[in-house]
């Protein structure tokens, strides 16, 4: 087990020097910072001084080295347009993203597994199939259209929730269930097709015989062994959200980390990006370790790879 | 054509494939049925609802013998016409997505077939790079790469096939593993066959139908993020007649011309809608036990 946990440990290290690089590189190909932040009549001398002050003129490797180096101790640059430590407004937009994130991998989780539930105890009626449609359109239409029309209904012809922005619970909803929907979709999919699985077997037989109340047999028997290979997907489901989020903030202009990135792209401020690519990979990788050292823990198998 | 038939007898795969067949012949027809030009404005008929009548002589490219002509979808915050561009944008969705699609499917399927079949450091270092690829959200490189280094068609193409080689050189690696020890292998092996013949001959076959399932999926996620790329404003040049674009435009106007940004979405649902159901139905024909 020891050596199972350095080497993965190691593994994730290598990654995120990786990711690290990957993103130094692509931001230092983006073109010069010192154009964004000098006035047009800046001199030349002007800009060179600025170059060297920021230690831009120094050679890439060496620039990269002193990025890591920082980044170590938490200091991930000054931007560029706005002149504040990346750090900080990583900090001040990261609350609002994982509140965002939480409520709607909430949503998703518990509307899918109870819709999945209920489709397979209904099967074929109606209730099977519009949860069907449901989760088919959550993943055939792009999720940011799917909020454009729920703002369409629900903030312009109802009037009962706000467009955008952040604030309230009221704020929350219309972002959250736009981005929980194409998860939840699929997670109903998975938990129906499993549950139809374990439903036929020969111990929810036995229980059924041996006089078990058909709740004790759903929830105690079935439910249980239906959904715990869906842990898996849920993991991996909750990347796929991480991901859309940067749209969805877009949408619903929610002052958390994915608007943060679009917007420094659109500026072309790329130190910014690269400190929110790299906090984002750092989440992902310390959960993925995460997941991967409880799995080795639970199931010994798992470490002989 | 006894695999098309096949194909054909589910309903959802026929559903699948009618929807797509639509679409495509849609995009292949585009300047004959599109009413209006996509790309020429008017700015005397902005924002005008759907099945609006406009005097012919103030558009361009309308029939010249009509006196009227009409808006079937409305016209966007310049004047263009909606159902024009949404013809046309089908030509662009459907050329990224595949195009996405044949260069990643290429690149992915050689990278597993290698690593596969040599192990080793070509193993070590593709299994790296997907480690690496996979450690944050793909839409999140692909922003910062089309930001940095400037979007257009041809970067969104790159970026999309970049997104999903992943997923072919997984699959195809783990096909190589199985199939590599197996006798007709070994006999083409001890026939005296070079590496080369072995992998293109004999191996690379035999993953053909995991790549097609692969691939028919990330032709719908393709289109999704071209989308969602342009309608950030970092995919496809805003001037192009794209379903994204299209969506962009129509976001700001959302409040007041409803109908520029609901159309796209509609168009882009029938067409990822066409094909996923016939990735289904391609999976279940291949694979009865399923892929995934």
């Amino acid at each position: 087990m020891f050596s199972f946990a350095i080497g993965k440990l190691l593994r994730a290290a290598t990654v995120l020097l990786g990711v690290s690089f990957l993103t130094f590189i692509i931001g230092h190909a983006s073109g010069d910072p010192v154009l964004l932040m000098v006035r047009g009549d800046a001199t030349a001398q002007q800009k060179a001084d600025l170059r060297h002050s920021l230690g831009l003129d120094r050679p890439v490797l060496t620039q990269y080295a002193s990025y890591v180096g920082n980044a170590l101790r938490g200091d991930l640059g000054i931007s560029y347009r706005q002149r504040i430590a990346v750090g900080q407004l990583i900090r001040l937009r990261l609350p609002n993203s994982l509140e965002l994130a939480g409520a709607a991998f909430t949503t998703a989780i518990l509307l899918g597994f109870a819709l999945g539930i209920l489709a397979a105890l209904n099967r074929d009626r109606v209730v099977d199939h519009a949860v069907a449609g449901l989760s088919i359109l959550g993943q055939v239409v792009p999720g940011f259209w799917l909020g454009l029309m729920l703002v369409l209904l629900f903030a312009v012809h109802w009037q009962i929730l706000p467009v955008s922005g952040s604030g309230d619970l009221a704020h929350l909803v219309l972002p959250a269930i736009t981005l929980a929907l194409p998860t939840l979709g699929r997670m109903a999919r998975l938990v129906r097709a499993g549950m139809l699985d374990v439903l036929n077997s020969d111990y929810i037989r036995t229980a059924r015989a041996k006089g078990l109340s058909e709740r004790q047999v759903l929830l105690g028997h079935a439910a249980k062994n239906a959904l715990l290979p869906l842990v898996t997907q849920a993991g991996l489901e909750f990347g796929d959200m991480v991901g859309s989020a940067f749209i969805i903030e877009t949408v619903f202009a929610w002052p958390g980390i994915g608007r943060m990135v679009v917007n420094a792209v659109l500026q072309r401020d790329f130190l910014v990006v690269q400190g929110c690519v790299l906090v984002t990979a750092a989440g992902f990788v310390v959960i993925n370790l995460t997941v991967d050292l409880l799995y080795a823990w639970i199931d010994p198998r798992v470490r002989g790879r | 054509m006894k695999f098309l038939a096949s194909l054909y007898r589910s309903p959802q795969t026929r559903t699948g494939l009618i929807l797509l067949t639509f679409v495509v012949l849609v995009a292949l027809a585009a300047p004959l049925l599109a009413p209006f030009s996509p790309v020429n404005v008017d700015p005397s008929g902005r924002l005008l609802p759907p099945l609006s009548r406009v005097l012919a002589s103030s558009t361009q490219g309308a029939p010249a013998h009509a006196e009227t002509a009409l808006h079937v979808l409305g016209t966007d915050s310049v004047g263009r016409d909606v159902l024009s561009r949404l013809i046309y944008g089908s030509r662009l969705s459907l050329t990224v997505g595949f195009l996405a699609v044949l260069i990643s499917a290429v690149f992915g399927s050689l990278v597993g077939c290698l690593s596969g079949y040599w192990g080793g450091w070509v193993e070590a270092l593709s299994a790296w790079l997907i480690d690496v690829q996979l450690s944050f959200p793909f839409l999140l490189l692909a922003i910062f790469l089309l930001g940095a280094l400037g979007g257009g068609t041809l970067a969104v193409v790159l970026v999309l096939a970049l997104g999903t080689w992943v997923n072919y050189a997984r699959i195809v690696r783990a096909q190589v593993l199985s199939i590599k020890h197996q006798g007709y292998v070994e006999a083409a092996h001890a026939t005296g066959a070079g590496t080369l013949r072995i992998l293109f001959v004999h191996i690379l076959p035999n993953t053909l139908s995991p790549i097609c399932v692969v691939g028919s999926f990330s032709m719908a996620l393709a289109i999704l993020t071209e989308a969602g790329l342009s309608f950030l404003g970092v995919g496809l040049d805003p001037s192009t007649p794209s379903w994204g674009t299209m969506l962009n435009d129509g976001r700001d106007y959302l409040l007041t011309a409803w109908w520029i940004a609901t159309m796209p979405g509609i168009a882009i649902g029938v067409t990822v809608l066409g094909v996923t159901l016939f990735g289904e139905g391609l999976r279940e024909l291949l694979d009865p036990r399923g892929l995934r």
